[in-house]
């Protein structure tokens, strides 16, 4: 039943998206192409998304489980950190470079041929080679290189090292 | 063309479906970028067949509704080194941030998460920079 509506779920996405002719990269980076012939269609897409998810999220915090029983998702991180700003850069960089983002490259992959299978390949890649850039990012992050304060050591290891500065007996 | 933000709008609401349903029945989020990387990495072990189906929707379904058009026109490039680069900034670009155009712009904006909004500004300022960059000054897309 879950995989049902998963699948309902991403049809009506990708119907979504050829209709509003988001698997046309053309027309995505004509909407980013603001120095260029600049493209508003992709803010109808997004205002027409987000106004009906708007509504769903009223209704969705009266609920305490979804509709077949699992936990509404949340809560959820609130951080706003040197990842979220310095990942959605990299993201929007390709973005603009190919014109395609995760949904519509799925959606558009029956139409893409192999430069469509090229890009998913290559995104692949880059998702599992995502947390070894997130460490080289981490060299931005100074607070790596202060001592936690001592209260922070869990009590089981302070008890240890207690133990093996005791003198034998 | 005149009526594209008319289909833009409608097809935005048929997007806006799809998150609706994926959040109210089976209380998930609809973000693309979580739900491949979950495959990826693993950590979506647990749910790999609800993946695997909404990913199914998402592929097969718009090559069903072409008859409906005459033809579907995507553009998509066919520069070896652009589509490599795309995919590398994408892929690692949207598992940092943590959520894409979906994840973070539809299902985040719409409940006013600052995460969301900051994550949509600046991926929307990374892409007009690399317009800038790739189509106006090297001119290569």
């Amino acid at each position: 039943m879950r995989n049902f509506f998963a699948f309902l779920s991403g049809g009506l996405f990708g119907a979504g998206l050829l209709v509003a002719g988001m698997v046309d990269s053309a027309k995505v980076q004509g909407w980013l192409d603001i120095f260029g012939n600049w493209d508003p269609t992709l803010a109808f897409v997004m205002g027409g998304a987000v106004g009906v998810m708007f509504f769903v999220w009223i209704f969705a915090s009266k609920r305490e489980k979804s509709v077949l029983g699992s936990p509404m998702p949340g809560p959820f991180p609130r951080l706003v950190d040197r990842n979220l700003v310095l990942g959605s850069l990299l993201f929007g960089a390709g973005w603009g470079l190919a014109g395609l983002c995760p949904g519509p490259a799925m959606g558009s992959l029956s139409f893409n041929g192999w430069e469509g299978w090229l890009f998913i390949i290559a995104m692949g890649v880059g998702m599992a080679l995502a947390p070894r850039v997130k460490g080289w990012l981490s060299v931005f992050d100074r607070s790596t290189l202060e001592v936690p304060p001592c209260e922070n050591i869990p009590e089981e290891e302070r008890a240890l090292a207690r133990d093996s500065r005791a003198p034998a007996r | 063309m005149h009526q594209d933000w008319i289909w833009g709008l409608v097809g935005g609401l048929m997007i806006g479906a799809g998150a609706g349903v994926f959040l109210l029945i089976n209380g998930r989020i609809m973000g693309a970028s979580g739900i491949i990387g979950g495959l990826i990495d693993g950590s979506g072990r647990d749910t790999v067949s609800e993946r695997i189906a909404f990913l199914g929707g998402l592929v097969a379904v718009p090559p069903l509704l072409v008859p409906l058009y005459r033809n579907v026109d995507t553009h998509v490039s066919h520069t070896i080194w652009v589509l490599i680069l795309a995919g590398l900034l994408v892929g690692t670009g949207t598992r940092i941030a943590n959520g894409c155009t979906s994840g973070h712009g539809v299902c985040g904006i719409s409940r006013f998460s600052l995460r969301g909004i900051v994550a949509t500004a600046f991926y929307l300022l990374g892409g007009a920079l690399s317009l800038v960059v790739f189509r106006h000054i090297l001119g290569v897309i």
